[in-house]
């Protein structure tokens, strides 16, 4: 559904300043999928979101949408960025209504919807993300940090995007506040069938969640594939300031003394059969 | 070092209007006896008051009963404020939100310079402070160039260069990517064992506590659990229980626990699991 095709970009082109973000990136994402995007802060992932719709115009290569370049002429970027939702990181500094419920509205009142219409969809979208009906009129910003959060991502949803793209969305949260905001993403995307693209810095949590994996390095795809085998390249990673969970260096290390793993685990829980099975304990 | 006797914090939460909705008590009877050159964790979810005590150690906000005492100094009383503040500097989550000046050197200047240090002392403290956080190279740049953990090095170096006796860290690593957690941690762990710097390290990453002496549990504005990291991680459920998270070589040993394979309490590293789990499973 969407498809960057030898996507360049150039900072500041012409000036002194100019630094190349992106490199012959060429990607494909398909309806339904679940997308995680690693990379060290400067390795281009942000920038590459920002492709996704349209908020920057690539400095060669296209960008294709159900098929159509979205820098044509006669394509509506304003239309695509209703059916592509991005969260920004820490979104929660963009509420800025009154109430919960106004918040939500507000993108599908751009939207020119009917009033009916913007009300049910911010309905829909806040019992998505878990936000009850009793915060409806609560001030966004007497919230905690993970609700807000919720709220700024209902934001998004009420627009009904074909694909959501996620900044970030648990940085600066706790434990708690990252379930709550990883199972958020988890339901809307069960519910809605919907595409998720989600960069983050945790490694434990793209292991638990996306099914596959794109790893930025100096503005270039360095891995791209099913979040197992990425990492298998755990020791490539590392090189380029990333990591693997830290079961995947355990798993590697057992194997590495003798203990016949069938291969390395990227979850607890996967860890945990892995290693019940070479004990016998049932 | 720091020393806190049944501290409590309160604040009147206010509605629009201005009206009274409830009193908060952030902090409910806290004692606390940190120890010169101890590197001690605090962890809680959001909301359990560990920040509270971050800003109280810092002056920045007054006990609302009993008392607590930094580097000798009463924190109740006003005259201590800068005393207090520079014996225990403070490094925050937001890198940018605490750089100030164009250049690097000026920024870790800023501190001493406010202190009335002489120019030529500054000089070397500013060199000295960058030297202990491996950001030398780094002097006459702009700290707008530089990755988050870089950034939050300035920032220590700029606590350093007001020679404190100790640093509190308030979530420095949320902001940042991997690398610059690790470059945070290994260079607070650095000046604790090299300079002798009494570190508190507020954080929810439980793989940064591993290495700390002390790790103290906070919940609803109380120490709930407190203990060196293997204590506190041989209770798992107990930590679960206050909504935080295990690292995962320990969440693991105590899932298989629970399942009937013998492995020991308190796991902390791969090497510990590594060797429990060989030499119990060898040729099986």
């Amino acid at each position: 559904m969407l498809y960057l095709d030898k996507v360049n970009y150039i900072y500041q082109k012409g000036t002194a300043m100019e630094m190349p973000a992106l490199h012959d990136v060429s990607i494909e994402i398909r309806d339904g999928e679940f997308i995680g995007v690693i990379g060290h802060t400067g390795s281009g992932k942000s920038t590459l979101i920002q492709h996704l719709n349209g908020l920057v115009k690539p400095t060669s290569g296209n960008i294709y949408y159900n098929g159509r370049d979205i820098w044509d002429e006669d394509f509506s970027r304003k239309e695509l960025r209703t059916k592509v939702g991005l969260v920004f990181q820490y979104p929660e500094y963009q509420l800025f209504e009154t109430t919960v419920e106004k918040d939500v509205e507000f993108g599908p009142t751009n939207m020119k919807l009917p009033k009916l219409e913007v009300q049910m969809r911010a309905f829909e979208a806040l019992k998505t993300v878990g936000i009850g009906e009793d915060l409806y009129d609560v001030s966004p910003f007497d919230l905690s940090g993970g609700q807000k959060r919720r709220v700024a991502i209902a934001g998004i949803l009420a627009m009904r995007p074909e694909v959501i793209v996620l900044d970030e969305p648990t940085a600066g949260l706790d434990p708690c506040g990252r379930d709550e905001i990883l199972e958020a993403i988890a339901r809307i995307r069960k519910e809605r069938n919907i595409t998720v693209v989600l960069v983050s810095h945790s490694m434990e949590d793209v292991a638990r969640y996306v099914d596959r994996l794109i790893v930025m390095d100096h503005g270039m795809v360095k891995f791209d594939g099913p979040t197992k085998e990425v990492f298998q390249n755990y020791e490539e990673l590392e090189k380029i300031g990333l990591a693997a969970p830290q079961v995947t260096y355990l798993t590697a290390a057992l194997m590495k003394k003798g203990v016949p793993l069938p291969g390395i685990a990227t979850t607890v829980e996967e860890a945990k059969e892995m290693l019940k099975a070479v004990t016998g304990a049932r | 070092m720091i020393k806190a006797s049944k501290l409590a914090y309160e604040y009147i939460r206010r509605d629009e209007e201005g009206n009274v909705e409830g009193i908060v008590r952030a902090l409910d009877g806290v004692d606390l006896d940190i120890k010169s050159g101890d590197f001690v964790a605090i962890l809680g979810h959001n909301g359990s008051g560990k920040s509270t005590i971050a800003k109280e150690i810092n002056a920045i906000l007054e006990p609302t009963e009993g008392v607590l005492f930094v580097n000798n100094y009463d924190t109740s009383k006003e005259e201590n404020i800068w005393d207090i503040r520079q014996s225990a500097g403070m490094v925050f989550q937001n890198p940018d939100n605490q750089l100030v000046a164009s250049v690097v050197e000026e920024d870790v200047a800023f501190g001493p310079e406010n202190l009335g240090v002489p120019t030529d002392e500054i000089i070397l403290r500013v060199a000295e402070a960058l030297e202990k956080v491996g950001m030398t190279a780094y002097r006459n740049s702009s700290p707008n160039h530089l990755s988050g953990g870089q950034k939050q090095r300035i920032a220590i170096a700029g606590i350093l260069a007001m020679k404190p006796k100790c640093i509190v860290l308030d979530e420095p690593t949320a902001m940042l990517d991997p690398n610059g957690r690790k470059e945070v941690i290994s260079t607070i762990h650095e000046l604790n064992k090299k300079e002798g710097i009494t570190i508190l390290l507020i954080t929810h990453y439980m793989d940064e506590v591993v290495g700390c002496d002390k790790v103290i549990v906070m919940d609803n504005g109380k120490v709930v659990m407190q203990g060196t990291p293997r204590e506190i991680f041989s209770r798992p459920d107990e930590i679960k229980k206050h909504k935080l998270d295990l690292p995962q070589v320990t969440e693991l040993a105590d899932e298989l626990a629970k399942e009937g394979v013998d492995m020991p309490k308190g796991i902390l590293s791969i090497d510990e699991f590594v060797e429990a789990f060989t030499s119990r499973y060898a040729g099986k």
